[in-house]
């Protein structure tokens, strides 16, 4: 007997919960050979409004816990990622066409970063902050808090690495993220939502959003509650224009990328959604 | 901003119940009132929460949102300082925006009216004039639970002190022990403590704490009560007890104000207060009234919205509008 395959719709990720759009838009997602794959939700820009508003309502607790906290936070979703390792690689494999082997090593090489960026949790504030010589009996030190929310278009080009790459970096510091996923691989984004949804990740603190980054980027740069926006994956964009707007509100920004090594895990991707903070204090009251 | 004349209130009343307002009167007279058919209540509110507004109509409807605030603070932490600052939001409620119009009230503690008043100055008067009102709440606000004496002290010092605006709370032990009559004498008696030395009198908002009268019947009852007690605007709720103002109870008190005019020709206003944080909430509200008793009641003295937090999230809305992107909470002061 034959069975009726019941394909899944992908929803939006937000606040801790799996909307559809609010639009109700949705658009297919195909296969490399251009078969039907899955429907996806098409977010609009009133869903980056709402995913912008979830983000600001976490970053207090998340910039707020530990930096300890949030190592072992992180480091738990690369342990769930590991066990739906064969769900990655079945998803990246259909959408990319890409063989089994490779989509292997794409989903190790996240996992990796992932836990790479993990540990960086409670080591970065002592690379990238400092006790500075000053004239005077004082303690100076800098140390760098993050910057808020954070927007980013992440690399269109990879289903789960360039996503990886781009959202995990902006996390260690405590920022909160709304990351708009590949047009046309965001499978792999939601399914990395889902395991976020079930892991120790306060809600409100990743929001995926699926559709078009060139329709959703330009109110996300220009969004005044939003502190920073990576525009990694934005090359095909009007980035420069992205910029502007972004400039507007004093958003750091953080330009696009191409190639295999875009997102390549660096410090500076960490330290990139920082403030640095510089605090005196007296050495001694003898 | 004259509340009704008590002689002509007690008249009707007595008119109306076809006798003394006492238990045995007022319970017949409530208990014979239709039951609400809540199922039915709840839907019309759902189907009247689904209207689209957009462009100029927001826009004005959230102008409009604005001119009927009563922008609250009801803490034990209130300072004269918090109040000043709520002074100045009410009377610019966005630095960046000089187009934005003035909410119609501040709401405060009794002993905080001095403050109130002084702060305003020559923008304290009518809202209808495009002057902000100063909004008290009296009588052992928010429990009630205190002697008629205390309750009518606490409403005489706030007007004395230059409240233009009295909000009470009803007796809910009393009403929900089917003592209807000690119910409607406070609130006739709170009325009368009202009145000033020169013979105005400050507007009467009585608060039923429909979160705590239960039923949907019983909040009918008290609104018929209330107002014909002499309460020129009936209020859902203080605000300190969940649920607080939802539309279905809204338009519940809307209809007993639109049959009561039907009845009189005297209109009453409304006051939901409490839970309205965003301007969608807030448009469903203006839709409600003005498909129920109609547009001539979105007037700062017949509509009110008791409200701390739905200023900024109108403003951001506004800023929205204005500007073509996003606003944050970084462009609106805390107040």
């Amino acid at each position: 007997m034959t069975r009726l395959a019941v394909p899944k719709t992908y929803k939006l990720y937000i606040g801790g919960a799996f909307p559809r759009s609010e639009s109700g838009r949705t658009y297919e997602v195909l296969r490399a050979d251009g078969a039907f794959l899955a429907n996806a939700a098409k977010a609009s820009r009133k869903d980056a409004r709402d995913a912008i508003v979830a983000a600001r309502g976490a970053v207090a607790s998340w910039s707020g816990a530990t930096a300890y906290n949030r190592g072992q936070v992180l480091y738990r979703i690369a342990e769930l990622l590991e066990g739906r390792r064969a769900q990655f690689v079945a998803e990246i494999e259909e959408a990319e066409g890409v063989s089994r082997a490779a989509a292997s090593a794409q989903v190790d090489e996240s996992i990796d970063r992932w836990v790479w960026y993990a540990g960086w949790a409670d080591k970065f504030a002592q690379v990238a902050g400092n006790a500075n010589p000053v004239a005077g009996p004082y303690f100076n030190i800098s140390v760098p808090e993050p910057t808020g929310v954070v927007a980013i278009v992440a690399p269109q080009d990879s289903s789960l690495l360039g996503f990886v790459s781009a959202v995990a970096p902006a996390l260690v510091a405590g920022n909160a993220v709304v990351v708009v996923a590949s047009e046309r691989f965001p499978l792999s984004a939601i399914s990395l939502a889902e395991v976020l949804a079930t892991s120790d990740v306060p809600k409100g603190v990743v929001n995926v959003l699926t559709g078009s980054p060139a329709e959703i980027a330009p109110w996300l740069a220009s969004h005044a509650d939003v502190n920073a926006i990576d525009l990694v994956g934005a090359g095909a964009l009007d980035w420069i224009s992205l910029e502007i707007d972004a400039a507007d509100t004093l958003k750091r920004v953080l330009r696009p990328e191409s190639g295999p090594d875009a997102a390549a895990p660096a410090l500076g991707r960490i330290s990139a959604f920082t403030e640095t903070k510089t605090v005196w204090h007296t050495k001694s009251l003898r | 901003m004259s509340g009704t004349s008590l002689v002509t209130a007690r008249e009707r009343a007595l008119a109306v119940l076809g006798g003394e307002p006492d238990d045995a009167t007022l319970g017949r007279y409530l208990h014979g009132i239709p039951g609400v058919d809540a199922v039915g209540l709840e839907q019309r509110a759902a189907g009247l929460g689904t209207r689209s507004i957009k462009t100029t109509s927001k826009q004005r409807a959230l102008d409009t949102i604005i001119s009927l605030i009563d922008l609250t603070t009801l803490e034990g932490a209130d300072t004269p300082g918090k109040v000043r600052s709520l002074v100045a939001k009410a009377m610019t409620p966005d630095p960046s925006d000089a187009s934005t119009p003035r909410v119609a009230a501040v709401c405060v503690y009794g002993d905080m009216v001095p403050y109130a008043v002084d702060a305003l100055g020559a923008a304290h008067g009518d809202p209808d004039d495009g002057l902000i009102s100063v909004a008290a709440v009296a009588t052992a606000f928010p429990s009630g639970r205190s002697s008629l004496e205390i309750k009518l002290a606490d409403t005489a010092e706030a007007v004395a002190a230059g409240a233009d605006e009295i909000d009470m709370v009803i007796d809910r032990g009393a009403f929900l022990a089917g003592r209807y009559g000690l119910v409607f004498d406070q609130i006739a008696a709170v009325k009368e403590a009202c009145r000033r030395a020169d013979g105005t009198s400050a507007s009467l908002k009585v608060i039923l704490e429909t979160g705590e009268l239960v039923t949907y019947d019983n909040v009918r009852r008290a609104s018929w009560l209330s107002i014909l007690a002499g309460g020129d605007f009936i209020k859902t709720s203080t605000g300190k007890v969940q649920p607080a103002a939802t539309l279905p109870v809204t338009l519940l008190m809307l209809e007993v104000v639109r049959d009561w005019h039907l009845l009189t020709g005297q209109r009453i206003g409304v006051k939901p207060a409490g839970g309205i944080r965003t301007s969608k909430d807030a448009i469903k509200y203006l839709v409600t009234v003005a498909e129920t008793v109609g547009e001539e009641w979105l007037v700062p003295h017949l509509f009110r919205f008791g409200a701390s937090s739905l200023l900024n999230d109108v403003l951001l809305q506004r800023q929205k509008m204005t500007t073509g992107h996003y606003s944050g909470p970084d462009y609106v002061t805390i107040d």
